[in-house]
């Protein structure tokens, strides 16, 4: 891609409300949303916000909507987009507007820590360490990928749409819950929790935060599924209820 | 120093919008039209309650016959408790255990909750209603029988895999004596239960069953193997799900036309 010119239609405003601008600017070859972003801020508006830090994918801080689509700016490039016409850039839609690009995340903080806490078995050994087979902890290390960039729970409509913030906790933290709850040295149950205040339920499986998760993981196949299972296992299914009453008493 | 916020959101968006540029309608359109056209066909296929067996050949509607007019009935001709003013056809007892299993389906759910219900159409898109239940209540809580229509269609499985071993045999018209042979048919019954069975076998909650259920797999490696098999075809669980969704139609539709004589089964030896 030679050096060319690009418009990028940016939301500018804050909670008193806003509006897209248009920015006419340089672009070159190898350049992601995010530099045209700097550039728009360096050369026209000194004052647009944008929240960033490691331009490389994994901060997860430069998440916004790239012409309507969840992503990281820092890993949005340019020659995947149709430069002929204007580049909508956006904050995410599902939590409040701070300004510009920046958005209020800090639900996600609360909510994170309603989750209960990793609560290990007892050490393996006298020197209280353990012993866990490779195999065993596999599963729960691709659900350790998370960024935090949010732009699953941006994505899910149950937030995005449903603003069911007070009733579901949201692909992230069900991945999170997801990997304690796997673990192979995890004796806390979380399963109660996630049917009754974290709201596993109002997952319908739409798999739009799967699509869009910078670090591939494979969100509802590998957790949010299996999470639902396992609440199927504890309270809903009478015949593995009956399964485990029978092995506890044995 | 602190940033002070307040939780005012852009506006709420209206059915269908988005910021999306790409033809986002696409699959779900298709996700429509495919199980529409499924669902048309197969509604219309188990009410005619006939022509559904060829040769050694019996479609995957009709099998098992439980009730039945033709000599493969397990329990001889239509019950005597069939309500009158409901049409009878064996398929319609058989039909709704896979009906249910692919209605109960994780894959098919996010399919159809998008496709037949726009809840929501696609990723980021504007949905026509605001209220939201999801699966957590009455109706849809019902979903999480799944794993019992998993149960129950592995059975039927098993009849279908038998029913290709009969397809392999087929009696001389003149003399009557059974020989070995494969014809088109035998091989459009085998394929769909290889696909069906790599539908069913990759199932989210066969994977649950399987291993996905206990956190330390190292100490049972037998179930460690299978829950490695089941993840591997539960990778493409969307695939499996479609093309055994075609070609269970397709058998059906075969058989069909074979027992009304518009296509010829053609004999490989």
């Amino acid at each position: 891609m030679a050096a060319e010119r690009a418009t990028f239609r940016i939301w500018r405003g804050d909670a008193q409300g806003g509006t897209f601008q248009d920015y006419p600017t340089k672009v070159s070859e190898g350049m992601v949303v995010l530099d045209a972003v700097h550039q728009i801020q360096a050369e026209q508006a000194n004052d647009l916000a944008v929240r960033w830090n490691c331009k490389a994918g994994k901060c997860g801080s430069c998440s916004a909507e790239v012409n309507g689509n969840p992503r990281l700016m820092c890993m949005t490039r340019l020659n995947q987009l149709d430069l002929s016409v204007p580049v909508t850039v956006g904050p995410m839609h599902a939590f409040p507007l701070i300004r510009d690009l920046v958005t209020d995340v800090s639900w996600n903080f609360e909510a994170k820590k309603r989750i209960k806490r990793f609560k290990p078995r007892p050490p393996d050994a006298p020197d209280g360490t353990w012993r866990i087979a490779q195999g065993d902890v596999e599963r729960v290390q691709e659900f350790r990928k998370c960024i935090e960039c949010f732009l699953c729970q941006d994505v899910c409509h149950v937030l995005r749409d449903h603003q069911m913030f007070d009733a579901f906790i949201g692909p992230r933290h069900l991945v999170y819950a997801a990997a304690l709850e796997m673990h192979p040295l995890d004796t806390e149950n979380r399963i109660p929790d996630l049917k009754r205040a974290h709201g596993v339920g109002y997952c319908n499986i739409t798999k739009c935060c799967t699509k869009v998760c910078p670090e591939s993981i494979t969100i509802t196949d590998n957790a949010i599924i299996p999470l639902k299972e396992r609440v199927i296992d504890q309270l809903y299914d009478p015949v593995a209820m009956l399964f485990r009453k029978l092995r506890t008493r044995d | 120093m602190s940033i002070s916020t307040v939780p005012v959101r852009l506006a709420h968006p209206r059915f269908g919008e988005t910021g999306r540029r790409d033809a986002w309608w696409i699959q779900p359109l298709v996700v429509f039209l495919g199980l529409s056209t499924f669902l048309v066909y197969a509604t219309w296929a188990a009410f005619q309650g006939d022509h559904y067996l060829y040769g050694p050949y019996v479609s995957p509607f009709y099998s098992p016959e439980v009730f039945g007019p033709s000599a493969h009935s397990w329990f001889g001709p239509k019950p005597a408790v069939w309500p009158a003013w409901l049409p009878f056809s064996p398929a319609l007892i058989i039909l709704p255990i896979p009906a249910f299993f692919r209605l109960t389906c994780y894959y098919y759910r996010g399919a159809y909750y998008k496709a037949f219900w726009a809840d929501p159409p696609s990723c980021t898109v504007g949905e026509p209603r605001s209220s939201y239940w999801g699966e957590n209540s009455f109706p849809l809580i019902l979903q999480n029988i799944h794993r019992y229509m998993l149960f129950i269609s592995t059975g039927v499985l098993l009849i279908l895999l038998f029913d290709v071993w009969k397809a392999v045999w087929f009696a001389d018209p003149t003399t009557g004596a059974v020989s070995f042979g494969v014809g088109i048919g035998t091989l459009v019954l085998a394929l769909n239960t290889v696909l069906l069975s790599g539908y069913l076998f990759g199932c989210h909650s066969m994977r649950h069953i399987a291993g996905g259920c206990v956190d330390q797999l190292s100490r049972a490696p037998l179930g460690l193997r299978a829950y490695s098999c089941v993840t591997c075809l539960n990778r493409r669980h969307m695939v499996w799900a479609w093309t055994s969704l075609f070609t269970v139609g397709f058998s059906d539709l075969y058989v069909r036309l074979c027992s009304m004589g518009v296509w010829s089964d053609l004999r490989i030896f």
